[in-house]
């Protein structure tokens, strides 16, 4: 099992290896955009006072962690269909759990890179230290980057069931979170009606933590807890929804057809 | 026999064990039935021509053997094993080529391979690549990537990848499709060396009757998802009183359209 989850993260990594493009695309998104919020929270800084700056790069840093985590996920398998190698994958003995390892494997080294090349970037720039977080860090980037997966796995499942025309949401589904889950304000700036849904949100809990933690040195327990039970339910929920588009496409027929579009 | 079945008897002579048994193998989609009650029995060791018009059933078959569709009726044992509980080890011992499926195109041949060496379970995928490399007479394309290749090398690619695993079955869809004269005669003489030295079954489809007759010891014609004409591609010509299977092909695309 292990040596077909190395042999399609191996696929990433010729890819990575053969594209500059790609490669640099890993670092140009976050550092365009923590190079524009950056200039943003420097300017609101001056009207709101220090904290605000501190709030916004961090959610900032840590947003980017969660989309890029999706983004890797969902994209491997829009790739095969890209490339016409959907069916020459599972024609292999393949298990869909292998394809959905190798590419959370993929999330996770992007998320990393990403994640430590921004550090380095909002620390000499704007004079922003990640580690300011405290020791929550390490769970909120383990948070992040599980919860990006499970979103991930649900939109490779749109993907399969819609096919090519189901694209767009990979770069859309994050910016229908976004909104919702306190990256940049606290959840009790929204509506009072929308407040349960965000809080149904694992990231939610990590975006709020994040808070306290720049706020006091360390986030309360109880929000690292509810983000880990937030997250084994989406995970499994992603996961569930994943094996059963694949089981559908398989009877409609429909994996070699959308192949050919 | 079963509702739609193809003869066993064959015009050359060679191990008769089973690869395939295919007993009632429906597939629908929507109102059109794509495979109608289809039995198929291929041997080991024979070149098998799965063959018809465009939308006659040929490809969702192989797509059916293959597991990528589920049927709707009918069971599938390939090399003695139920395909619909032993999907996996089956898949293992097979693989397939197809004119409309592509290995990444920005990886080079020599990762490509690799890629699928290990999906295949090939430990020392290095060797395996260069042998076969070697004997589809493209070695110089390794290191090139694989959107850069003539049609002629990307399809000895597309081979070498099906051979990866060295498969007691082999699945070939229109092998030879847009290449020129040249390379597709070179590449049907690497299949039939390949079937003497290894053993391997095809099943081949492809437009080209003059190849079928060349490449293959039994066919089927499907129409509409069954069978509508079936043996050595002699037997077919004769009880159609055709010289070619060409024109066994033509009179059975035309009672097609007046069905």
């Amino acid at each position: 099992m292990w040596l077909r989850v190395w042999a399609l993260f191996l696929r990433y990594i010729y890819l990575h290896k053969r594209s500059v493009v790609r490669t640099m695309e890993i670092f140009f998104w976050p550092v365009m955009n923590l190079l524009l919020w950056g200039f943003v929270t420097k300017y609101l800084g001056r009207l709101a006072g220090p904290g605000a700056v501190t709030y916004l790069l961090g959610g900032v840093v840590l947003w980017d962690l969660l989309y890029r985590s999706q983004h890797a996920v969902s994209l491997s398998i829009t790739e095969e269909f890209w490339e016409r190698n959907i069916v020459n994958l599972f024609a292999t003995p393949v298990r869909p759990v292998e394809i959905v390892l190798a590419a959370c494997g993929v999330g996770f080294v992007r998320a990393l890179v990403m994640t430590v090349s921004s550090a380095f970037i909002v620390y000499a720039a704007f004079g922003f230290n990640i580690l300011s977080m405290g020791p929550s860090l390490g769970w909120f980037y383990l948070s992040l980057l599980i919860f990006g997966w499970a979103v991930g796995l649900f939109t490779m499942g749109l993907i399969f069931l819609f096919g090519r025309a189901a694209e767009g949401l990979i770069w859309g589904i994050p910016f229908l979170i976004q909104p919702l889950t306190a990256v940049f304000y606290p959840v009790d700036v929204l509506p009072a009606w929308l407040q349960p849904v965000a809080l149904c949100l694992p990231s939610t809990y990590v975006f709020e933590g994040m808070r306290a933690a720049l706020a006091h040195g360390t986030a309360p327990l109880d929000l690292l807890v509810k983000a880990a039970v937030g997250n084994a339910v989406f995970l499994a929920l992603g996961g569930a929804f994943f094996a059963w588009t694949l089981e559908r496409v398989r009877v409609r027929g429909a994996l070699a057809r959308q192949a050919m579009e | 026999m079963g509702k739609h079945s193809v003869p066993g008897d064959l015009g050359r002579c060679m191990d008769t064990e089973q690869v395939i048994g295919v007993k009632g193998l429906t597939k629908r989609f929507g109102v059109v039935t794509a495979v109608d009650g289809l039995d198929l029995d291929v041997r080991r060791g024979e070149v098998f021509g799965l063959l018809g018009q465009n939308g006659a059933g040929k490809t969702t078959t192989i797509q059916l053997l293959l597991g990528l569709t589920v049927p709707d009726a009918g069971d599938v044992t390939m090399l003695g094993l139920s395909l619909a509980t032993r999907r996996r080890e089956i898949l293992a011992r097979v693989n397939f080529s197809s004119a409309y499926v592509a290995m990444p195109s920005n990886l080079t041949v020599l990762e490509n391979l690799t890629v699928f060496a290990l999906l295949y379970g090939v430990r020392r995928p290095r060797g395996r690549i260069m042998e076969l490399l070697e004997l589809l007479e493209i070695p110089d394309t390794a290191h090139r990537v694989c959107g850069g290749l003539s049609s002629g090398q990307l399809t000895r690619a597309n081979l070498c990848k099906a051979l990866i695993n060295d498969p007691e079955l082999l699945f070939l869809d229109e092998p030879t499709a847009s290449l020129d004269p040249a390379i597709a005669a070179k590449v049907r003489q690497t299949l039939k060396q390949i079937r003497q030295d290894r053993g391997v079954t095809l099943v081949y489809t492809s437009h080209n009757m003059r190849e079928v007759e060349e490449m293959c010891d039994r066919v089927v014609f499907l129409r509409q998802g069954r069978p509508a004409a079936a043996g050595t591609p002699a037997q077919v010509r004769e009880r159609a009183g055709r010289a070619s299977l060409e024109e066994v092909f033509i009179d059975l695309a035309a009672q097609g359209r007046r069905a």
